[in-house]
């Protein structure tokens, strides 16, 4: 399967995939557990999930390791389990994806808080990003997806340990952008321009956002990405916050409703659009559809 | 320049104090805490109108989405500083605390980063903190509250995967008859006041800086 970053160039919009945290609890994990350990526990688990993604036609599968490094794995004194659970989550769903789709590994945040804000150095973090990154790339990835970043330099240190395990894989870094009355920001204060000067200096491939308060939303900050990117443009919205219904989570933004506004993410310029929290396999068929429908005719 | 005095108070020393604290200098908000105590400033004054004004000023302008997470941060590490000098002459009693919140992060959820936002927080308005940590059972909460008679529990929570286990908390509350005593805040990033109602929590707090003013509404200060 041709990779991608010659895909993008190509012109192809890809569709992403949907929550992974989500779609293992109701398939009975218990929160508490990390959700990491799916991968050593219950593989079967994970392949079932990558396979009801690409059934609803995603073109890029996210592993289950995005709390994978050691030092997220630490909090649950899992930490010497690094390379085993990488490992493991990206073979549980090489055999689906495989000739399918292309295999997108998940890095989140390592919880801490770097220096002088909190107390991590920042070599202990990046030391932890390279630790997990160089595991999955050694497995055989086809790209790695930095995400749900809230700070600027933590999210830089990410994508340098990226481009330091690797010269050529494929980076994708995404952050988390909320609504002020000032226009977006990361928790940590960072503003979109600034972390598409930062990230693409770093050496991400594509950057974007993901999770978020809606598709809405997400509309908005990939104007601003638009604006202020030289790279492709990845967008992943959460549907929207969740409401509690009768004991029941409940996401507010159906398939259609995002779907809906697909067309103004690939007016933008958006080369990935997929789902995270709350969005699962229907979200991605609504998506791909939507990302279909939309492309313009050919002349 | 004139300097200002207010009886035996240095007022403009005690606004320098404020002042640092916003920069989040906690080396110059110490040196300046202990002159203001050598020079004789009532502990109670340095508290108030030093690092307490201070830290109103960044808690109001978090709020306003003036100033983000590492200036609250680095406010709060000057906050420390300040308070780990003041903290010893403070006879029990003496300066009133606002009252005891008993604060953790939900069961399940790892998470501590917009908790240990929320203690700072209220610490710096003059709260009593009693902070459980992380992966907190129900039951906990409930019997720290009584242990410690705290006006108030603070759930957080970052996973839309452990924030049901809010419910549980506020259920436990009532149950034990303290529904009148104890009143229950919830926030984290996916918590909305629309959950916070469902649920039955008495109040919802979208950040740490309105954490505070919430607080202190559900235990009777006036803003």
């Amino acid at each position: 399967m041709t990779g991608l970053i010659e895909r993008i160039a190509a012109g192809s919009i890809l569709c992403g995939d949907g929550a992974w945290g989500s779609q293992l609890m109701a398939r009975g994990f218990v929160p508490g557990d990390s959700l990491e350990t799916a991968a050593l526990t219950q593989p079967g688990l994970l392949a079932e999930i990558a396979e009801s993604y690409l059934e609803a036609g995603a073109d890029l599968v996210t592993t289950n390791t995005f709390g994978a490094s050691p030092l997220a794995l630490e909090r649950h004194g899992l930490a010497d389990q690094t390379e085993a659970i990488n490992h493991a989550a990206v073979e549980a769903i090489r055999p689906v994806v495989a000739g399918r789709g292309l295999i997108s590994a998940s890095v989140g945040p390592s919880g801490r808080l770097l220096l002088p804000y909190g107390e991590t150095e920042p070599g202990v973090v990046f030391d932890s990003f390279k630790r997990q990154i160089r595991a999955l790339i050694r497995t055989g990835i086809d790209a790695i997806f930095i995400e749900t970043m809230i700070d600027l330099e933590e999210a830089r240190l990410a994508v340098a340990a990226a481009r330091e395990v690797s010269d050529t894989v494929p980076v994708i870094a995404t952050m988390t952008f909320n609504r002020t009355p000032r226009g977006f920001f990361t928790a940590m204060g960072n503003d979109v321009e600034r972390a598409c000067i930062v990230l693409e200096a770093a050496g991400a491939d594509l950057v974007g956002s993901n999770c978020g308060n809606g598709i809405e939303a997400m509309v908005e900050v990939a104007r601003e990405l638009a604006a202020h990117s030289r790279v492709p443009l990845v967008i992943q919205a959460n549907a929207g916050l969740p409401e509690q219904r009768g004991g029941e989570l409940h996401y507010p933004e159906s398939p259609a409703f995002m779907a809906a506004r697909v067309g103004a993410l690939v007016d933008l310029g958006v080369a990935i659009i997929g789902g995270c929290c709350g969005t699962g396999p229907e979200h991605v068929r609504a998506i791909r559809a939507a990302i279909e429908d939309h492309r313009k005719p050919a002349r | 320049m004139v300097r200002r005095w207010l009886g035996r108070i240095d007022v403009e020393l005690l606004e320098t104090i404020a002042a640092a604290l916003q920069d989040g200098d906690h080396v110059k908000v110490a040196a300046l805490v202990r002159r203001a105590l050598d020079d004789g400033i009532p502990v109670g004054e340095v508290l108030d109108r030093g690092l307490l004004a201070g830290m109103d000023v960044i808690g109001t302008r978090f709020g306003a989405h003036e100033i983000f997470l590492p200036d609250v941060l680095l406010a709060a590490r000057a906050m420390k500083a300040g308070m780990d000098l003041v903290k010893p002459l403070l006879v029990t009693g003496q300066t009133p605390s606002r009252g005891t919140v008993v604060l953790g992060t939900v069961q399940g959820d790892v998470h501590d980063i917009g908790k240990n936002l929320v203690a700072t927080m209220l610490a710096g308005a003059g709260f009593e903190i009693i902070d459980l940590g992380t992966d907190i059972a129900p039951a906990a909460f409930v019997e720290a509250a009584v242990a410690n008679e705290a006006a108030v529990v603070g759930l957080s929570a970052l996973l839309t995967t452990t924030m049901a286990g809010m419910r549980d908390v506020v259920d436990l509350v009532r149950e034990r008859g303290l529904a009148d005593r104890v009143r229950t805040i919830v926030g984290g990033a996916p918590v909305t006041q629309a959950f916070a109602d469902e649920i039955g929590a008495d109040a919802y707090a979208w950040d740490a800086g309105s954490a505070v003013e919430v607080v202190k509404q559900l235990v009777g200060i006036p803003p």
